[in-house]
């Protein structure tokens, strides 16, 4: 049996599994292991202490129908540790508290802000080279999107 | 029992509006498979006038003058804040039927003590909140009394913000309420019976509310009957928690540009086998038959008129994306003719059954490759469909859609997020 993964793009994919060619079986990880060799030697000492291995969705998700990714484009918020080309993890289910780095729709526009509120209203903070912030007063409508709670960025 | 039926506004342009907010307060149509139709439209193209299903050609001069923004269906983004507003409303009972992309039966048995009222103003607040999507609310003792009140929400002909509790109005306030409706907007009653009711006087809701049961089961069906029951509050359609597995399974496509040759038409009939045996082993069926048609654009009143179909019984019912496109080619390749320009192909599963109790077969030559369809199955769901896939569905796909104004896939592509400054 013929046990290569291949994108549509025609390329093998990074993510393909183990193959075991003796068994003909595709480990596809997110999937229950179709046909698992079964050895018939010494048992595992370990099979009682299986467990799930870490997830990184459980660790950065909360609420997984009010999660959504967004991609940073720009360095208006690396004082925040906030890159150009940084993936967000944006919960729609937070109420924005004093403080919390959010995705605000200024003009139509998806912008990475921190929210700090005043007297007069909401200051819309940036922290970056050429940035300027902007004052949303009381008077008028805060559009704020999604909580930012995370943000990933690649190493090198 | 109250039902509440849970309905998404203008849904495809509100899942639009969630991650592109300038289409916020401007006209917005979204267009069926090949940028053909409206088969979506916001408060502000209805106002327009622009009907449900109104043919994209014939509104671009309204477009241009009133600036309207039309969209391909991005069926990727739908489905994926269909299934995040769903699970939402999951939470709030735990009787749902999903019964369509866009709307949900919630049924409150036990929900005595509540008030749904104000459950219903907080589903209506969370999925607004979380998915973005905004949604009306109708509840009443009847699916078909529900959905009327959930109309009714929209419409604001009743009820406030958005919510409808038809179990709130007296006798008195419900009739003079039916009385203004008209009996169309009834659940299951077309713009053909809506006529034949109206030659007997029935025009509105109120009418075929107090019309004698017996006598439109005689005069019309069975079904009609039920529907004046489901007025009258005598729950006849209870919910369906599982959808029933369906008794045939279709998929078919008009193509992007006229089509001439076989290849392309090979290719285009095997791609809508792997499509429809997909959902055919999704349901834990596998069909006895299958039917593969092509036709011509029977608009094109002056071009070469083709259409033909064949049914082909399948010796051994199978659920093998493999075997089965070997017999749609098999018959696309005997219902084909050279010469004509073909607009449309398809194929449907029929006879369907289910996989588990399966009747050995007398000659019992083809064996299911029930481990390569398993393997098939989980590689599409992760890495999408038609990554992997039988070679004959081809590569260049020159038949394939026309979705030249989709938005990006903000939820389902890593390459396609939304973009944040």
């Amino acid at each position: 049996m013929v046990c290569g993964v291949f994108s549509s793009r025609g390329q093998p994919t990074g993510h393909g599994g183990p193959v075991f060619p003796e068994s003909g079986v595709i480990y596809v990880p997110g999937c229950p292991l179709l046909a698992q060799p079964v050895p018939a030697g010494f048992p595992s000492p370990a099979t009682d202490y299986v467990e799930t291995r870490l997830s990184l969705d459980e660790h950065l998700i909360e609420q997984e129908e009010a999660t959504f990714f967004v991609r940073v484009q720009g360095n208006s918020m690396v004082g925040f540790g906030i890159h150009d080309g940084d993936l967000l993890v944006v919960d729609r289910s937070r109420e924005p508290a004093d403080r919390s780095v959010v995705i605000a729709v200024v003009d139509g526009q998806f912008m990475v802000k921190q929210v700090c509120r005043g007297p007069k209203g909401v200051l819309l903070r940036s922290s970056g080279p050429g940035h300027g912030d902007i004052f949303v007063g009381a008077d008028q409508e805060l559009s704020v999107w999604g909580v930012v709670r995370w943000a990933i960025h690649k190493v090198v | 029992m109250p039902i509440a039926l849970i309905d998404g506004n203008n849904f495809y342009v509100s899942c639009e509006r969630v991650f592109n907010p300038t289409l916020e307060n401007r006209p917005v149509v979204v267009l069926s498979n090949n940028d053909g139709c409206a088969v979506a439209r916001s408060n502000e193209v209805k106002a327009l006038g622009v009907k449900m299903g109104t043919p994209w050609f014939q509104m671009k001069d309204l477009a241009r003058k009133h600036g309207i923004i039309a969209l391909s269906s991005n069926y990727a983004l739908y489905a994926d804040m269909s299934n995040r507003m769903m699970s939402v409303l999951a939470r709030y009972s735990p009787d749902q039927e999903i019964y369509s992309i866009d709307e949900c039966f919630l049924g409150f048995d036990g929900f005595s003590n509540y008030d749904l009222e104000a459950h219903a103003r907080e589903m209506r607040w969370q999925v607004r909140q979380w998915v973005g999507i905004p949604v009306c609310v109708g509840i009443a003792e009847t699916k078909t009394l529900a959905k009327l009140a959930n109309h009714c929400a929209k419409k604001s002909l009743a009820g406030e913000e958005g919510v409808c509790d038809f179990t709130r109005l007296s006798v008195s306030e419900r009739s003079a309420l039916f009385a203004t409706i008209e009996v169309g907007e009834v659940w299951g009653i077309g713009p053909r019976m809506s006529r034949q009711l109206a030659d007997r006087g029935i025009r509105t809701v109120e009418a075929l509310r107090r019309a004698d049961p017996k006598a439109i089961r005689r005069e019309f069906s069975v079904v009609v009957e039920r529907t004046v029951m489901e007025l009258n509050g005598v729950p006849c359609l209870s919910l369906e928690e599982v959808a029933p597995a369906k008794q045939q399974i279709m998929s078919s496509r008009s193509f992007g540009n006229n089509v001439y040759d076989l290849e392309p038409l090979k290719e285009a009939v095997a791609s809508y086998v792997a499509t429809a045996a997909e959902k055919l082993r999704g349901q834990g069926s596998v069909a006895g038959m299958i039917q593969v048609y092509v036709r011509t654009n029977p608009h094109k009143e002056n071009a070469p008129q083709y259409s033909k179909g064949l049914t082909i019984p399948l010796p051994d019912p199978s659920d093998d994306t493999l075997y089965l496109t070997r017999v749609a080619l098999w018959g696309l390749r005997r219902v084909y003719r050279s010469g004509f320009a073909y607009q449309k192909a398809g194929v449907v599963l029929m006879n369907l059954t289910d996989a588990a109790n399966q009747q050995a077969s007398l000659f019992g030559a083809h064996r299911n490759n029930d481990r390569v369809m398993a393997v098939m199955d989980c590689v599409n769901a992760i890495w999408g469909r038609g990554t992997l896939r039988s070679a004959a569905t081809g590569i260049s796909k020159s038949w394939a859609m026309r979705r030249e104004r989709m938005s990006p896939r903000y939820t389902t592509e890593w390459d396609q997020l939304p973009v944040a400054i």
